[in-house]
């Protein structure tokens, strides 16, 4: 036992030391964080530049003073101008782009225009016929000449956003987020794909390099073989361990950095109750709820973003994260140290890879599909089955999964990963003193049923 | 006593007989040689004694007990293709190896530290072991084989790739190592050093013991009958009925002269002819080299 942690120690010391580990272990965390705050930067801050926009009308001031100025854009009612002549002047005068409203609007939805040299944003679109088609409404109600019919109108307005609520085993109700699910279940289904694909490759070239360079002789006439092969798939498999709990840390470490100082502005809590407060209590006060609505719509998707990551069982996911790690590594390091022990190099081992390849790519797939429909036959089997289970289970993990078909999937893991390094040692203890001779899957099938 | 025995060892691979009933048992504090042609089995037997792979059939037994996998603690082994981790550093390396055969750290730094500045490698310590020079490599090597002091020390081929400067002190170590108590099972192709070195050997061919025995009284029993003679200044003899000249090489000083007996007759008899041609200066049985002895038992075999 002594020995092995020997080599379990050597195993991880030269790899953790190594500039490749070093750097991936910060890069990656990096690029993570990037993935989560880059989309929700460019979603707070679409438009970017500042653009000014000559609002034009057909002799008509229907719509003056209609569409308010936002912080990106700027809208500049000009009365008594041509629109034709507005054409050719428009872009040396400063302004982004015309918007052109003919008063038969109100009759044909689409009769205005936006003319520009570039194509506008979809949110400034959206913007401009929300106001328009506010106005409008407000125009035809006002043909019906309902009294106080402005107090009215500020009263009833309101604003909408869906909220998910999940029951969980106790009947609690949860915030959580379809989109925040998909995206996790999308991270950590290809996380384990990489994790367990880059370390379980790392274990094969191990062990070719103990071949080649005949180390193997000098170690297996001190430990078993048994013991040799566990200890690197051990050591590799810490490394693997490391590695993610120094990315999770840096990771939260930097979203929090980040969401810190580039969104101050989003202070979370205050906004979550202040919200539903001034939805129900609109008559009152009708301009604190004119501010908050204003902002709420892109808040409010934040904070249900930000409650619904949190609502996640992180627990389960961490504590399923690292069975699923450690037993599905062990599974497919254990073959492709088998592999490994086979070869005499590593393009050797491209005739033993696909079949190996194969069921990872797979779990990989039907992961994908979990996304869509994680309840669907196909996800369930594949989260059952030890081969793919370890990619498609942690994909199915954030929309929830009963416990009792966690237990089985992880039992039929274990199961499985013990008989598969059991097997793997068989082939390895005989393949790796092997050399100059092309083997088959035959030949290791023979291998693993020598004796002594 | 013999320190190691291993008694009718039978190994097979698929349909490959690799060792065939082989027998070999080594005295304390002997040097062993372990000689055979390329794929003779000699590889296979070292891989079953350091207990690498276990034979199909056969016994071995190490200081008269059953060897038990315990005991690789008093095994060393040098194998024939060097293996180290071109990567790492050569002094981490080494304290790799001792440890894993069970020395303590403090201890395998203190033996590491004495044994590289003998070798004079201590300088290498903190090299990756990819830079160093390929007879560098070997001393790291020897000197991770003998670090836990082992009873048993396999050398496969101890001297490819050293200098002959080299050769000679890796030469002193095994017999120096020798003295202070080990046994020494070492294979090799290279008979001059079997000579040199070697109290007993064993020849392997197609799997099977063909030669076994001291040195001295296995080319004392292929002299078949011819002796060497030299005589003072410059003399010729001629062939008779009970000897044939095999060489003559004369210059002024002294002839040489090898002579083959052909009949029944001792080497006082012998004399007593020869005398009467002039002065002799030494008469000595002719030894034939290892190598000879190598060349003929084998084709002999083929």
């Amino acid at each position: 036992m002594n020995k092995i942690s020997v080599i379990i120690k050597r195993e991880y010391i030269t790899r953790v030391r190594k500039k490749s580990f070093i750097i991936m272990t910060i890069l990656a965390p990096v690029l993570m964080a990037a993935i989560i705050i880059v989309p929700t930067l460019l979603m707070m801050n679409q438009s970017g530049e500042f653009k000014k926009i000559a609002v034009v009308e057909d002799n008509s001031d229907l719509f003056q003073g209609v569409i308010k100025n936002t912080k990106d854009a700027e809208f500049v009612y000009l009365p008594n101008t041509k629109v034709d002549d507005l054409k050719k002047t428009f872009e040396t005068s400063g302004y982004y782009g015309i918007l052109y409203i003919s008063p038969e609007l109100i009759h044909t939805p689409n009769a205005v225009y936006m003319i520009s040299k570039k194509q506008p944003p979809i949110g400034l679109l959206q913007y401009i016929e929300n106001s328009l088609k506010k106005e409008i409404e407000r125009q035809k109600l006002l043909a019906y000449k309902i009294e106080n019919l402005d107090d009215i109108m500020k009263s009833v307005e309101t604003n909408v956003s869906v909220q998910t609520k999940k029951l969980d085993e106790f009947g609690m109700e949860k915030g959580t987020s379809t989109g925040i699910a998909m995206a996790l279940a999308y991270l950590l289904g290809f996380l384990m794909y990489m994790l367990v694909f880059i370390f379980g490759a790392q274990v094969m070239r191990g062990v070719i390099e103990e071949k080649t360079s005949r180390v193997v002789e000098v170690i297996i006439s001190s430990v078993k073989p048994v013991q040799l092969m566990m200890g690197k798939i051990i050591g590799i498999a810490l490394v693997g361990l490391t590695q993610f709990m120094i990315w999770i840390f840096l990771t939260v470490g930097i979203v929090t950095v980040l969401k810190t100082t580039i969104l101050p502005k989003t202070n979370i809590t205050e906004v979550s109750q202040v919200m539903p407060q001034s939805m129900m209590s609109g008559n009152q006060q009708a301009t604190g709820t004119k501010q908050v609505s204003e902002m709420s719509p892109q808040v409010a998707e934040f904070s249900k973003m930000f409650d619904s990551a949190m609502n996640q069982p992180w627990g389960l996911i961490i504590f399923c994260f690292v069975f699923y790690f450690v037993t599905g590594y062990l599974l497919y390091a254990s073959v492709f140290a088998a592999i490994g022990s086979a070869v005499d190099n590593e393009t050797e081992t491209q005739q033993f890879m696909l079949p190996v390849t194969i069921p990872i790519i797979l779990g990989l797939m039907v992961a994908m599909g979990t996304m869509q429909n994680p309840e669907s036959p196909l996800s369930f089997w594949c989260s059952i089955i030890p081969l793919t289970a370890p990619i498609v289970m942690m994909a199915r993990i954030p929309f929830g999964v009963p416990y009792w078909q966690i237990a089985v999937s992880m039992a039929i893991m274990l199961i499985t990963f013990a008989s598969f390094v059991w097997m793997a040692a068989k082939v390895y203890r005989t393949g790796i003193l092997m050399y100059g001779k092309k083997t088959s899957w035959k030949e290791m099938w023979k291998w693993l049923r020598y004796s002594g | 006593m013999a320190l190691f025995e291993a008694k009718n060892v039978t190994k097979q691979y698929g349909n490959q007989l690799a060792l065939d009933n082989v027998s070999i048992s080594v005295p304390e504090q002997c040097i062993y040689g372990l000689l055979g042609p390329n794929g003779a089995g000699k590889t296979t037997l070292i891989r079953i004694i350091n207990q690498i792979t276990g034979p199909d059939s056969g016994e071995l037994f190490l200081n008269g007990k059953k060897l038990m996998p315990s005991d690789v603690q008093l095994i060393g082994y040098l194998p024939e293709e060097r293996g180290l981790y071109k990567k790492m550093k050569v002094g981490e390396q080494a304290l790799y190896f001792a440890q894993l055969k069970g020395l303590p750290k403090a201890e395998a730094m203190k033996r590491l530290k004495y044994w590289f500045k003998k070798l004079e490698i201590i300088d290498w310590w903190g090299k990756k072991v990819e830079e160093l020079s390929k007879g560098m490599q070997q001393k790291v090597q020897f000197v991770i084989t003998i670090l836990h002091e082992p009873k048993l020390l396999i050398f496969d081929e101890p001297f490819t790739g050293f200098d002959p400067l080299n050769t000679k002190i890796i030469k002193d170590e095994i017999l120096f190592l020798r003295d202070r108590g080990a046994t020494i099972i070492f294979s090799t192709h290279n008979m001059e050093s079997v000579e040199e070195l070697c109290d007993n050997i064993t020849l392997i061919n197609k799997a099977k013991t063909i030669l076994e025995g001291s040195v001295h009284e296995i080319r004392r029993r292929w002299a078949a009958n011819e002796y060497d003679l030299v005589f003072e200044g410059d003399v010729t003899i001629e062939g008779n009925g009970y000897y044939n000249i095999l060489k003559q090489q004369t210059d002024t000083k002294k002839s040489a002269i090898r002579l083959k007996t052909t009949s029944e007759i001792n080497t006082n008899e012998i004399l007593q002819i020869v005398m009467k041609s002039g002065n002799i200066i030494s008469f000595n049985p002719a030894l034939p080299s290892m190598n000879e002895i190598f060349i003929r038992v084998i084709e002999a075999r083929n």
